[in-house]
This record gives C-alpha cells, sequence and structure tokens, in this order.
C-alpha cells in the first residue's frame, strides 16, 4: 500500500466519526462504559485473587507419624511429600515445637505450663509436617495421597476452609468472564451498529467507488479504521481515568481503614496496570476491529 | 472491445430484460444503444459494469470474460471503463477538483500524479478555472462535464454512458456529444445509452436498437428508429 493511500485511507476514517458523529459518540460512550467497569470487575478479580493466594499460603495440612517411628522414616515421609508438584512449603514441626506453639496459643502464662509439666512433654508423639499447597482446591487430593504413605498416622487438614475458597475464587472467575463477554458483545452491537449507519450514510460515495474501481479493501478500509479509532480511544479513556483512581482509593483505604490493610494486601498500581493496561488496549481495539469487519464484510462487496 | 454472446437476463420475479442479445464492438468504435423504457438498455449497462450476472450467455469486456473473472478482479476491468450517467453523481460535499480527483484516489494512484492529472481533464472539458466550485454552484451541463473528467481521468480504454444527456437542454446535450466524439477520435470506445432521438439522428453513427429485451437493428451510420 502506497504512503499516499494509507493517509488517505486513515483520514476517511476520521471524516466517517466525524460525519456520524452522534452515533460514534454513542459508541464511544457504550466502550468507555463497558471497559470501565470491566476495569473494575478486573481490579476486584485481581485483587481477590492476590487475597486468596495470600490465604492459601497460610491454609496448613499437618502430616503426623505412627508412634516412635525412626527419623529415618520420617525423612522418608518428607521426601515422598516433597515429590508431590503442587506442594507449596513442607516444614518439619518436632514434637518440642509442637509443645511449645500450643502453650504459647492456649496458656496464659506458657512458661508456667511449660515448668508444670517439665520434661514430660505430653504431644511427644505429635511431631508433624506442616505442608502449604501451591493450589488449594488440590488439598483433597493431597491428604489422600499423604495418608496412603507408610508410617504417617493422621493428616490433618480444614476440609471446609480449602473447599469453599476455591469454590468462591472459581465463581467470581466464571462471574466475571460472564459479565465481560456481555458487555464486550454489547459493544461490538453498537460498534456495527454504527458503522452499518456510516455506510447507509455514504451509500453514494460508495457506489461511484465500486464502478470507478475500488478494491473491497480500499472501499472498507476507511470503515474498519472507524471501528479501530472508536475501539482504541474507547480503551485509553477509561485506563486513564481507572488508573488515576486506583491510586487514589488505595491511598484512601490505608489512610480511613487501616484495620483492612492490616488483613488485606492490596495489590500494588503498577503490578495491576501491568496487566490491565494491554488487556484493556486489545479488548478495545479488538471490539472495534471485530465489529467494523464483521459489518464492512456483510454490507460492502464489490 | 465488447462482446455480448446469446446473452439473456432474466430477473428473479420472471421479468425477462434481455433476450439471446448478441452484440460485438470494436476497439475505438462509437455507439448508441437505443430503446424506449423498459427495451433494457439499463439493464445491459449494468451488465457490462458487473453489476448484474447474465442468466445465460457470455460477455467479454477489454479481455474479461465475465463468466470466468474471479471477485478480485472486478475492480480491475471496471478500471479500464469510464462511467458516465444520467443524474451526474458527483460528491456534492466535494470540489469539482476533489470529485476528480477521487476517481484517481480510489485506484490508489500516487498523489503527483492526480495534481498533474486532474488539472489537465479539468482544461479538456473547459472547467479549469472552477475547479473550486461545488456541484450546486455548476450548471446541468457544467455537472455533466466533471463527471465527463472523472470518467476520462484514469485514462479508460471503454466510456460508458447512461442517458448523458437526460438532464440537459439541446445546447447542452450537443457540448457533451460533441466531447464524448473528441473522445473517441483519440482511440476510446464510446457506448452511449440514449432515447434522445435528434442527437443520435444527427451524430451518424452505429445505432443498435433494443426492443422488449431483443436487438431489433444494429446499423452503420443508422438513425433512431420509432417504435410506433
Amino acid at each position: 500500500m502506497k504512503i499516499s493511500t494509507f493517509f488517505y485511507i486513515l483520514k476517511q476514517g476520521f471524516v466517517n466519526i466525524k460525519r456520524n458523529i452522534l452515533f460514534s459518540l454513542a459508541s464511544l460512550g457504550t466502550i468507555i462504559s463497558c471497559l470501565f467497569l470491566f476495569g473494575i470487575i478486573y481490579s476486584v478479580v485481581i485483587n481477590f485473587q492476590s487475597g486468596v493466594k495470600d490465604l492459601e499460603s497460610t491454609i496448613t495440612i499437618s502430616v503426623f507419624f505412627d508412634k516412635d517411628l525412626s527419623e529415618e522414616n520420617i525423612q522418608l515421609i518428607g521426601e515422598q511429600i516433597r515429590l508431590v508438584d503442587y506442594v507449596n512449603t513442607m516444614d518439619f514441626i518436632s514434637a518440642d515445637e509442637a509443645w511449645e506453639s500450643f502453650c504459647e496459643q492456649n496458656y496464659d502464662d506458657p512458661e508456667a505450663a511449660k515448668e508444670a509439666f517439665g520434661k514430660n512433654n505430653p504431644l511427644r508423639n505429635s511431631a508433624s509436617y506442616s505442608v502449604t499447597l501451591k493450589d488449594v482446591s488440590k488439598q483433597a487430593e493431597f491428604v489422600e495421597y499423604a495418608k496412603g504413605l507408610q508410617g504417617v498416622r493422621r493428616v490433618k487438614s480444614s476440609e471446609v476452609t480449602a473447599d469453599s475458597i476455591s469454590t468462591l475464587s472459581s465463581l467470581v472467575g466464571y462471574a466475571s468472564i460472564g459479565i465481560v463477554v456481555i458487555l464486550m458483545l454489547v459493544s461490538i452491537f453498537l460498534i456495527s451498529n454504527t458503522i452499518t449507519i456510516g455506510i447507509t450514510v455514504r451509500k453514494e460515495e460508495i457506489g461511484i467507488m465500486k464502478l470507478i474501481g475500488a478494491t473491497n479493501f480500499f472501499v472498507r478500509a476507511p470503515f474498519i479504521i472507524e471501528g479501530i479509532i472508536i475501539g482504541a480511544v474507547g480503551s485509553v479513556i477509561p485506563l486513564v481515568l481507572l488508573y488515576e483512581m486506583y491510586e487514589k482509593i488505595l491511598t484512601y483505604v490505608a489512610g480511613r481503614f487501616k484495620v483492612i490493610t492490616s488483613i488485606f494486601a492490596f495489590v500494588s498500581q503498577e503490578e495491576l496496570f501491568k496487566t490491565m493496561i494491554p488487556v484493556g488496549l486489545i479488548l478495545g481495539i479488538g471490539v472495534g476491529l471485530f465489529g467494523s469487519l464483521v459489518t464492512t464484510r456483510k454490507h460492502l462487496k464489490v | 472491445m465488447i462482446e455480448l454472446e446469446n446473452v439473456t437476463m432474466t430477473y428473479p420475479g420472471g421479468m425477462t430484460a434481455l433476450k439471446d442479445v448478441n452484440i460485438n464492438i470494436e476497439k475505438g468504435e462509437f455507439v448508441f444503444i437505443v430503446g424506449s423504457s423498459g427495451s433494457g438498455k439499463t439493464t445491459l449497462f449494468r451488465l457490462l459494469l458487473k453489476e448484474l450476472e447474465p442468466t445465460a450467455g457470455k460477455i467479454n469486456v477489454a479481455g474479461y470474460d465475465y463468466s470466468t473473472i474471479k471477485r478480485k478482479n472486478i475492480p480491475k476491468v471496471r478500471r479500464r471503463i469510464g462511467v458516465v450517467f444520467q443524474n451526474f453523481r458527483l460528491l456534492k460535499d466535494r470540489t469539482i477538483y476533489e470529485n476528480v480527483a477521487f476517481a484517481q484516489r480510489v485506484i490508489q494512484t500516487p498523489a503527483r500524479f492526480i495534481r498533474r492529472r486532474v488539472p489537465a481533464m479539468l482544461t479538456l472539458v473547459g472547467l479549469a478555472d472552477k475547479y473550486k466550485s461545488y456541484p450546486k454552484e455548476l450548471s446541468g451541463g457544467e455537472q455533466q462535464r466533471v463527471a465527463m473528467a472523472r470518467a476520462l481521468v484514469n485514462n479508460p480504454d471503454i466510456i460508458l454512458a447512461d442517458e448523458p444527456t437526460g438532464n440537459l437542454d439541446p445546447k447542452n446535450s450537443l457540448d457533451i456529444m460533441n466531447l464524448l466524439e473528441d473522445i473517441n477520435k483519440r482511440g476510446t470506445t464510446v457506448v452511449v445509452v440514449t432515447h434522445n432521438k435528434e442527437i443520435v439522428n444527427e451524430m451518424k453513427k452505429r445505432v443498435i436498437t433494443l426492443k422488449k429485451g431483443v436487438v431489433i437493428s444494429d446499423e452503420k451510420n443508422g438513425g433512431y428508429i420509432d417504435e410506433d
């Protein structure tokens, strides 16, 4: 394609928007609203997933051994646990550590309790491996595996918590995808409508172009450019707005609701937008391109 | 240059517009296609532009066989044909210069070429001084001359004109026909679809007469045949 043709087509794309300004603005407004909503959902999902990940890392499974199991066998169990690819961390908790931790958590005066029992550790058979998983939904699978290992007496896990977290996590994920897909379909429909009206407005010109010998590409390109411009502008505006807003919200929450920030670590602005900017741009431009491509293919044939 | 072999065109509703038409137009000829309303003139015009597909028969224009031509080659054959319409079909929101330049932009002619060629065409049709005007500021005759400049700017092998004098007074009609004759003398094949009896009789060119979709006469130096 010649440079002059490229600039002519680009100019015609802008001319299309100008001539059809009301509908172009309506499409632009819809894409902005849709991508703004998408951005909010995206921020919530990313923060939620980050929270779930943090939570997942705190859910531990304790693997207890048979009474008087030798150190070698305990190590063997440890090696077999390490072999599982979704195991995140594994720490050995000795009987003394377990007793100390128990005292710390359950007695007002832990030192007095320890002294009272002296060297007679009530939890002497409670040495264990404390395991965390990369994916909390695999907890049941891991428990089954650990129970099957030779020398394992008991596996203690919190099944209800793990199940509800993984269910909630996937539920939020599916709901978000559903909402985004609906928003994108609405945007595609509106862009398609705008392009159809643009084609109707320029019917005479398109008719002459075809008879003079314009190729399909030349006739369609300005309308596709129009769709891409609407999509691109429609994604940049909400992204800039969200970028500014997210920072302000984080500062506001950190200042006013210290309780929340002490139990929940928000994803940083930089971290969030590192993925949201490309995803938002691809969605916006993609919606514009797809909407215009489908419409021009349907209505403009040489 | 233009060849129609046993061409029949029946519209989906069942109306037959052309029936077994055979026409052969050589390079450099000037031909009138005449007939009253409903004779099939417009259908023939649209078939030549590949806007319609014939129900039967073969059409060959400028070396392109329309029955086998690939879709991507349709613009190529249309670039060999300059089209002039009864209602001019100029773009009202663009100047005369832009209207003529548009035909070159559409076929992706380099800008420097357009800057040279468009003024030359406007000079040829006698409108060089009106290049900044808009169509509504021109008379019917002038608008048709702009349409002629647009048809000629890409240097076509064929000029196809559909009732080019239909909206013009006798003087302007004659001017347009003289311009078409000049173009023809330069080697361009000219096909004029018309029912302007005076013009046809005066110019003494080849006349093909259609009646109810059938060629009833094809004469060199012919005249307008009254069907009544």
